[in-house]
């Protein structure tokens, strides 16, 4: 195969993994996963961010 | 989904990201005022007072690697290291090191600041840091995807949320274009020769410099956007499956668009022409995302009424929609005829730039800082909303100058006489020029009065959260 077809081959290629990527995104069976990955920044409400103590915060 | 609520909080290190959102404010201002000054130099030139290390030439690549590396860089360490911990349920990887990339990445911005003013520069530009401080930004990146990567490594998640994936893409690119592009050869402590030549030099270099401006200020911004705009937003991404071929499809094609950089140059034909149909095809992706990021608002679009902060955030990304139309259509080679080398280059870097990049960081600023600092809010919702407008207004106010004089200047370059000969000197065109220039100006004032604005808001926010810590009166934030 010359350069120029393996280019022409590669593209094709590319495409192909492009589409794949879609069908998977878009299959029914991962519309649950992708959900709860959407939700799952809505969790962390619990948790607090000011962990550390006072007096280790006279950074900057 | 495994994913469990912790029973008790998780410690996670917010150190480095104060110290990282509160340097991202003070770089903000100083970046964007050396802008204000060298936009007043185009209009009134004895502003540089006789003084080398105040010409033009030498502010410039200080003004542009103030707000690119030291700015937006900061924003995106800071909001990398939140939303990484925030969204694996993990502290940082290594708190040494994540320390030692701020202090280190302070100490190359500081490095710049001295030296460029000095004259010692590259001359690649976007790049223009010589070579030991080039060394310093390799360790000091190894250093901070190390962190990144190894908090992803200990996550406590199952899925690691699409945001990451923006910022893991953005901090790889990183790497592998400075590396490439920075190869040199040192010929003293200060000066060294790039070991590119002619136009494999070029090309080197708007690879490296078209996809700072797509992996730094485009994917690792959109890890900003889809982790802060739904937060803020307090809905789920409009789609998470498009988010994920939105970021195949964009790592893919942005990395091809380098050559539109090189229309008309003695790159070779082809490669301007993949460089062009390239930067075409990205338009799609682009797109996408800003879709994905606007419609997370569907059904909730009155919160822009209340809520500038939110403003902020939507703004950006319409800002972003229009720097991804107009980019396309710039790097088609016959529009490129027209627009390159004038000002119309550098409005569409600015609305890009001060429109998206400015505007999503300055939102997410304003969600971390009362967040960080142990307050339920910012100081003063009002003065968020001022700084809304002054921005905004900033913005049209300079990219619409720049429209008019940019292509006002490629019609007079172009413009020829009945025999032959050019209608216009140069000169003449930048005579015609200055009143847009000083519309610029007047922008760039905006700009940085709403950034001055911001410093005292979060100031008073934060000192606000000290005393209150001190007061032993800790709120619980999310």
């Amino acid at each position: 195969m010359d350069y120029g077809t393996w280019r022409g081959v590669f593209s094709l290629i590319i495409l192909a993994i492009f589409i794949a990527i879609v069908a998977w995104a878009f299959s029914r069976r991962t519309k649950k996963q992708f959900d709860d990955a959407a939700n799952s920044i809505f969790e962390d409400e619990s948790s607090i961010d000011n962990s550390d103590k006072p007096e280790s915060k006279k950074d900057e | 989904m495994s994913q469990t609520i912790p029973q008790q909080p998780i410690e996670y290190n917010m150190k480095v990201v104060r110290q990282f959102t509160v340097m991202t404010i003070i770089w903000g201002i100083v970046g964007m005022s050396v802008g204000v000054l060298i936009a007043a130099q185009l209009v009134w030139p004895e502003l540089n007072f006789n003084t080398p290390w105040l010409t033009y030439s030498r502010l410039r690549p200080l003004h542009t690697n103030a707000v690119i590396f030291a700015f937006g860089t900061s924003a995106l360490f800071a909001t990398s290291y939140y939303v990484v911990q925030k969204t694996c349920r993990v502290s940082l990887f290594s708190d040494k090191l994540a320390a030692f990339t701020f202090w280190g990445w302070q100490a190359v911005i500081v490095a710049a600041v001295i030296t460029l003013p000095m004259g010692l520069t590259s001359t690649k530009e976007y790049a223009e840091l010589e070579w030991p401080i080039d060394i310093l930004i390799t360790v000091v990146w190894v250093a901070y995807l190390i962190v990144f990567f190894g908090t992803l490594a200990i996550r406590k998640t199952s899925h690691i949320y699409v945001a990451n994936w923006f910022y893991g893409g953005f901090i790889i690119v990183i790497a592998m274009l400075h590396i490439v592009n920075s190869f040199a050869i040192p010929v003293s402590f200060t000066k060294s020769y790039s070991i590119y030549s002619g136009a494999v030099d070029a090309m080197v270099q708007w690879w490296y410099g078209h996809n700072a401006v797509g992996f730094l200020l485009t994917a690792g911004f959109l890890g900003m956007m889809y982790y802060f705009v739904p937060k803020q937003a307090e809905r789920p991404v409009y789609s998470y499956r498009l988010s994920v071929v939105h970021f195949w499809a964009l790592i893919s094609l942005y990395i091809w668009a380098g050559p539109h950089h090189l229309h008309y140059t003695a790159l070779p034909d082809w490669t301007q022409s993949v460089g062009m149909v390239m930067s075409v095809i990205l338009f799609v992706p682009s797109w996408g995302g800003m879709i994905n990021g606007i419609m997370t608002l569907s059904g909730a679009w009155h919160k822009l009424r209340t809520d500038p902060i939110l403003r902020f955030l939507i703004v950006s990304l319409s800002f972003y929609g229009m720097s991804t139309f107009e980019g396309p259509m710039m790097a088609i080679k016959s529009v490129n005829a027209l627009s390159h080398y004038t000002d119309w280059t550098v409005g569409h870097v600015h609305s890009g730039a001060l429109g998206w990049v400015a505007m999503i960081t300055i939102g997410s600023m304003y969600y971390l800082v009362p967040r960080l600092f142990n307050q339920k809010e910012i100081h003063s919702i009002k003065l968020v909303n001022v700084h809304f407008w002054l921005h905004t207004i900033g913005v049209v106010f300079y990219i619409v100058s720049m429209w008019i004089s940019g292509v006002m200047q490629g019609l007079m370059w172009r413009a020829t006489n009945s025999d032959g000969t050019l209608t216009y000197s140069f000169v003449e065109s930048v005579q015609a020029s200055y009143p847009f220039w000083t519309g610029r100006f007047i922008g760039g004032v905006f700009i940085v009065i709403g950034m001055l604005l911001m410093a005292y808001n979060c100031y008073q926010t934060i000192r606000a959260g000290r005393r209150e810590t001190a007061a032993g009166n800790v709120v619980q934030t999310a």
